[in-house]
Parts: C-alpha cells; structure tokens; sequence
C-alpha cells in the first residue's frame, strides 16, 4: 500500500500541521512515511502545500505531480491542483470561499464543511482536524487510535489536554464528509 | 689571559634568551619592531608558568611565520581569521591561554568583521596588534592605518584621504565594545618603551588567566623601516613624530573601564 | 533500536551532531538550512553534553572558528547553503592544506549569485572538483534521506578522523526541508581532554615541556617541501579512492537502463524506475552516495553486464554527467537530464527523458 497526498491551501490554515499529524501516525503504525512541504516566501501568508507519502515500502520519491488524494482547501490550490488527482482518486475540499468547484468526472469527490463547523464549535484552530477526520473516513489508511498517539508524540506535553478536543473535531469531519459524485 | 669559558658562567648572567622564543634567526629585517614584540610576549608567557597550556594564532603578513620563532603550540590562520580562528579554540578549550598576533592589514582591513565581532562577544583571549602603517610582507602597500599624506607603493604620491579613506583607528573602535575589558596602545622601540609594553603584555594575559570578562587587546604601534624606506633610527624618530600624535600612547580601557 | 522521530533533516542533522560527541557548532543562518542552527540553539546541548554552538558574524568566521578548534582536535560541525558554502571556500582549503578533521554540510540551493532558494544540485563541481584554491579533495557523502542526514554525520566525523580530513555533507532543499522516519544513533561521549591528548598528538593542545610544539599551517614557502605534502596528500586521496566508495545499486541486475543519480534526484529516479519497470522497460538506479571518491568501477561494471545507457539525473545543467562519462569512457550512451534553478524534476519527466534520449534516441 503506498498513498501519497497532496494538502493545499492558505498559509495559516494548518496545512503543514495536518501534514505532520498524518506523517507521524503513519509512524505509529509501522509505515514509512515522508513529508515535503513548499517552503519559502508563500509560507509567509500567501498559498502552502505539503505531500504526505505514506507507505509499507520505503518510499521513493518525495516530489510528485500525480496524487492517490487531494485535501484542497482554497480556490487557488483548486486551480492548481485538481488535474493531479490520479484517475480513480479522492478530491477532498472544503467548500468555504471555492467560487468553482471540481469538474472532474473521473476521480471520487467528497466536501467537508471545515470552516463552518470549527467556527460552530468555536474554534477555528482545528480546522485542520475536521479535514483530517473528514479523510480518514473517506480513506481509512490512518487509524485513529494511530493518529492520538502520534498527537501524543509530536505535541509537546503542556499541549495534551487539547488532545480530546482534536480527537472531537475529527469525528465531527469523519461524520459530515459529503460524497459529491454519484 | 682571559678565555670564552672565563666569562661565560652562571654568576656572571644577565640575561638570557626565553627558551620559549626558538634558535632560528628571525626572518624580520633589522631594526623591525616585531622580534621584540614577540620576545616580550613569550617572557610573559614564560613568567606567568603558562606555557604549557598557551595556543597562538599568527596571522598573515609579515608575522606569518611568527610559529617558527615562538617555541608553543601555534596555529597559522588565513588572512584576518586569526580572531574567528581564536574563537573557535577558546571556546572548545576555556580553560587553555589563547593569543592572536596581528598586523594590521590582517586585523584593520580583510580582518575587520573578525576582529569586531570577536572583541564584541567578549571572547576571553589575548589579541596582539603590530600597527606600522604598510603592508611589509607584500613589499610596502597601503594599510588601513597608513597617515594621511603617507608614500607607499599603492599610495605613491601619499596617501589621499578624498580618495583612499582615512587611517583606521580600530584601538579606539574596539575600546568601545563591551566586551573589550583591556584596551591598550603601546610601543617597543626604546627600553622604557619595552618595559611598559611588557606590563601590558602582561596584564593582558593575566587577564585571560583569571577569567576576566572579556577580551584584552594591546596595539604595539611599531616601524617598518624597510617599507618607509628610512633607516632603523630615522624609522623610530619618524615614527615618534608622526604616528605617535595620531596613535597615541597609553591605556585606553582598563579592567571593563575606558580611562580615555 | 534506537529513537524513532518523525525529522527535517535539517533536524536530524543538528540532532546527530549533539549525538555524534560533537565539541561545536559554529554556523551562520541561511536558507534553507536555518533549522540546522535553530535546532542546536534550543535543544541546549551545552545541558546535554557540554556541545558548544555559537552563531558567528559569517561563514567566513565560522568556517576559520572550525578551523582553529578542528586543529586543537576537537570534533567539529558546520553547515550552510550554497552562497556561504562559497564564502567558506577559503577555509575549506586551509583545513585540507592543514589536514584537519572537520565535517560540514551544504543544504543545495539554486544560484549562482543569490539565486534562489529552492534546490538544487548545481554545486557539485564545487563540491568534487575543489571549490577552494589549490590541489585538494574532500569526502563527499551524498545523503538521500532523512535518516542518511543523521547516519552521515557519524560517519563523517568517523572518515574526517581517519583520514584528517573535510567531509561534505551534499544534501540539498528537498532533503533538508521534508521530514521523515528517522532512527536516531544513541548518545555517543564527547572525548575527555586526556582522551584528546592521547589521540591527537599533533593538535595544538599546548606544548608540553620536553616535547616538541605542535603546528597547524598550511604554508611552507620551501617549493620542495610543498610538492611533498601535495605528493602526500595525493596518496591519502588514492587510498580513500581505494577504500571509501560507496554506492547503492537497485533493480540493476537485469537493468538494460541506468539512471545515476543521487540524493533528491536518487529518490525521484527510483520512482522513475518503478514506473518503468511496470511498463516493462528493464530500468536501474544506481545511487551515488561518496561523489568523492566516484564510484568509477561500479559503473564501469555496468559495462561488462551490457548496459545499453545511462541516464545522469542531476539538478543542475549536467555536472556530474560528466564523470559517469569518465568513468563508462564510451562502454554505452550517457546523456544527462535534469531541471535547475530551483526546479526539481518530476518522476515522469526523467522516465520521459530516459524514453527519449537513451532507449528511443
């Protein structure tokens, strides 16, 4: 099994973050894993991206053009980035401020309203975990179980008593993931 | 008739030769400062028993070869890395004596950054600085320090400060810094000169030896009568009459203090 | 089995040369190797281990700071990008001229000039062919993983004091920005002074009375002298051609193609080779992992298997092409691919290219 993910969005939306979380959970259950950000002047403010391989093989290549999953969470990523789902692969965006949405007829799409619900919630910090609830549900690589302790791991301990908090959020994303195409 | 072996006894001694300067004959040209200045720097090594536990760093320029003269461990750095070179022993080994000796194209010119930011962060290490206004080694350049008006071969109708700046007074620079804990400008061209520049020398070591913070820097103004084109005396009396107004003589920081 | 973390390797890198018993770090932040240094300063090795690291004016400074201490025999680490590699340079040939132990990094970004800083692999030449002034080489160990950025600071601080000599970690960008599984070597001691001593006579450590004092220079203006110590260092160069090549050779047995390539490119052109293997293609990687010594023979063997060509993956406009050249000397065809200034080449675009150039061209 290799997956490999393309995030994008805005800077500031958590898309580095979320990327990490997978990573490490794929750790957590005895995967190789590898994480490639863009990194430079977009990360300050503007558009940011991260490819998440995870993989029973030692993974290959880092750098892609082609990707198993797209998690898209602006417009600008969307232009960018809906014609590198592979065929037969998983587009998962959040609806919030996408003035076109996908067209492709040859890939599964899914939405997840991650604005709107963080903001219900009351937090609009963990954004990212209702997208990433939203994707384990659609695709069940990572465990949950595997992505609490990889929170647990990568966050440092005065930070563990938000832990429940993420592990909400991802349930809510896992329960309001919306199948788009038939 | 009164033989060699008559005279050459233990009582009859007045002087000997540091066993920390070696047998080779200096490559300096008669009647250059910095034999002497290295001289006095090995005795006080020698008399505070620091020997054992003293790196110096040489420079390049004419001083480049000052390892083969100084008889203690020594490394030789590129030009004007003699303070970054200095850093990086001192701060693996702090409990072992470390020296600079510079000239001042290596310290005032391609060194300057070295020199400023190893004096700012306050490294615990000696830094001695020859200043004789010409790059001797290359064949009688302008330095950073060469007066206004001064010949040399880059400078030959005398240096223009329009054009060629003006003569850096990096002493007085450093004594700014914080970190600078001992500032000092001296000579060795007369005995009394030699004697007060030793206790300098010194209390600069001193220094370094009971942890003082900060660096201790001592300029030895000196000639260079083969590049000034003078003999060894008219060399020193120029020197007197033209540097000494504008590097003038004395301490300039004293134990953290600036007494100037 | 050591601890597991998920790592830049930037991260790792610093992480392994608090592990590695390093005595400093002197370095100068750049992109994108700033984590290297940002590393070390908030995981105080100075608590863990007594690891000195110090943020100098300059790699100019910093890479003469490891000059003077790598000559007092303390084990030591520096790292930057491709513009303050170049301002290291005149150091770098100090420390072979002086033949002092030291390992540095160079996280490869695009140039010349201020360039940019996305990766690349364009400084290749300057890493293999001297960069600095003078006859001289150094180790270079190529790393394409994060886990390699860990495992080869141990090994390089192992072969500098072997062979008292510079070794050059070549990563670039990709390497050092994305994280991945790393298994971290356990805590290794800093070596005592007396330990120093006794391993280093000819460090300047202060001179003992009745032995001889040490000199570290790199000058000897006596030209018979010098072109000993070059005769000299020439030998030790050929014994670690000898004995230090390394190279990591995948779905090569049967390959009728080559791709050679190595650190980010290695990894793209492995996936190259599992796409062209499902489309039948008999396709191989061999992996450069010393750029120094090359490993000529390992290609060379290539030759005798009856490989139709190879295919020199590199960031750059074609460097390192030309010792695969050298080596295969005309055995099969050898062309070169590779995007540069900051562009990093897709998998499907060096399968492509091998399509082109080597099998249909």
């Amino acid at each position: 099994m290799t997956e490999e993910i393309i995030i994008a969005g805005f800077g500031g939306q958590g898309v580095l973050s979320m990327g990490k979380i997978l990573a490490y959970s794929g750790i957590m259950q005895d995967q190789e894993v590898s994480w490639m950000p863009s990194y430079g002047p977009e990360m300050r403010g503007g558009t940011a991206n991260v490819t998440v391989i995870i993989s029973d093989e030692r993974v290959s290549s880092p750098i892609l053009t082609r990707f198993d999953t797209g998690i898209i969470l602006n417009q600008q990523s969307m232009d960018k980035f809906e014609g590198s789902v592979k065929p037969g692969g998983v587009l998962l965006y959040d609806p919030n401020g996408i003035t076109r949405h996908p067209e492709r007829t040859d890939i599964d799409v899914y939405q997840i309203e991650g604005a709107r619900l963080s903001a219900e919630m009351g937090n609009t910090k963990i954004f990212n975990m209702v997208i990433l609830g939203a994707y384990m549900k659609v695709k069940p690589i990572v465990l949950l179980e595997n992505v609490i302790k990889g929170l647990k791991k990568s966050l440092p301990e005065r930070y563990h008593t938000l832990i429940p908090l993420n592990e909400d959020a991802i349930r809510l994303g896992m329960k309001n993931v919306v199948r788009k195409t038939a | 008739m009164i033989t060699f072996e008559d005279i050459v006894k233990p009582e009859n001694l007045v002087y000997e030769k540091t066993s920390l300067m070696t047998d080779k004959a200096l490559s300096y040209c008669p009647g250059c400062g910095h034999g002497t200045a290295h001289r006095i720097i090995m005795e006080v090594i020698e008399e505070l028993g620091l020997e054992e536990n003293t790196i110096g760093v040489a420079p390049v320029g004419c001083s480049v070869l000052a390892y083969e003269f100084m008889n203690i461990d020594m490394t030789q750095a590129a030009h004007g890395r003699a303070p970054a070179v200095a850093t990086g022993i001192k701060r693996t080994w702090p409990d072992k004596i470390v020296f600079t000796y510079q000239g001042d194209g290596d310290l005032a010119a391609i060194g300057t950054a070295e020199t400023i930011h190893a004096c700012n962060r306050g490294e615990k290490f000696v830094i001695i600085f020859v200043n004789n206004g010409i790059y001797g080694m290359t064949g009688g350049q302008m330095a950073p320090t060469t007066l206004p008006g001064m010949k040399s071969s880059t400078s030959p109708y005398g240096r223009d400060i329009e054009t060629m700046g003006n003569p850096l007074k990096i002493t007085e620079l450093v004594a700014q810094l914080p970190g600078t804990y001992f500032v000092t400008r001296q000579a060795v061209h007369t005995p009394a000169a030699v004697r007060k520049a030793k206790k300098a020398i010194k209390k600069a070591f001193e220094n370094q030896r009971d942890d003082k913070h900060g660096l201790s820097f001592v300029e030895i103004v000196s000639n260079c009568n083969s590049g000034w084109k003078m003999t060894p005396t008219d060399s020193n009396k120029w020197m007197e009459e033209n540097m000494f107004p504008y590097y003038p003589m004395g301490d300039i920081k004293v134990d953290g203090k600036l007494v100037k | 089995m050591g601890e597991l973390k998920l790592m830049k390797g930037n991260e790792a890198l610093a992480e392994a040369a608090i592990r590695a018993g390093a005595d400093a770090y002197f370095g100068y932040p750049i992109t994108p190797q700033s984590e290297v240094i940002e590393y070390l300063m908030s995981e105080k090795p100075y608590e863990r281990t007594g690891m000195v690291v110090l943020q100098a004016e300059s790699e100019v400074a910093a890479i003469n700071m490891i000059y003077g201490a790598a000559g007092a025999g303390k084990r030591v680490i520096t790292s930057s990008s491709s513009p303050g590699i170049s301002l290291k340079q005149e150091g770098i040939s100090y420390i072979s001229g002086a033949e002092l132990p030291c390992v540095y990094a160079n996280v490869v970004r695009g140039g010349p000039g201020l360039g940019t800083i996305q990766p690349s692999q364009a400084d290749y030449f300057q890493s293999v062919k001297g960069g600095g002034h003078g006859d001289y080489k150094q180790i270079v160990l190529a790393p394409a993983s994060v886990q390699e950025m860990s495992d080869f600071v141990k090994l390089g601080f192992e072969l500098a004091f072997k062979y008292r000599i510079a070794v050059l970690i070549l990563s670039d960008g990709v390497i050092g920005q994305m994280m991945e599984k790393v298994e971290l070597f356990d805590q290794m001691p800093r070596l005592t002074d007396e330990e120093i001593y006794e391993k280093f006579p000819w460090a300047t450590t202060g001179k003992k009375k009745g032995t001889e004092r040490r000199i570290i220079t790199s000058l000897d203006l006596d030209s018979h002298k010098m072109e000993e110590h070059n005769h000299h260092l020439q030998r030790k160069y050929k014994t670690i051609m000898e004995n230090e090549v390394r190279s990591e050779a995948i779905h090569c047995d049967d390959a009728e193609y080559i791709f050679v390539a190595y650190g980010s490119s290695a990894r793209i052109a492995q996936k190259a080779v599992d796409m062209a293997r499902a489309k039948g293609i008999k396709a191989g990687l061999i992996r450069l992992i010393t750029l120094f010594p090359f490993p000529e023979k390992q290609l060379q063997a290539f030759c005798k298997q009856g490989v139709k060509g190879f295919l020199a993956v590199e960031m750059s406009a074609g460097q390192m092409v030309e010792d695969v050249r050298l080596s295969v000397a005309g055995c099969a065809k050898v062309q070169h691919y590779g995007r540069f200034g900051g562009i990093i080449h897709s998998p499907e675009e060096v399968l492509r290219a091998m399509e082109q150039q080597i099998i249909g061209g």
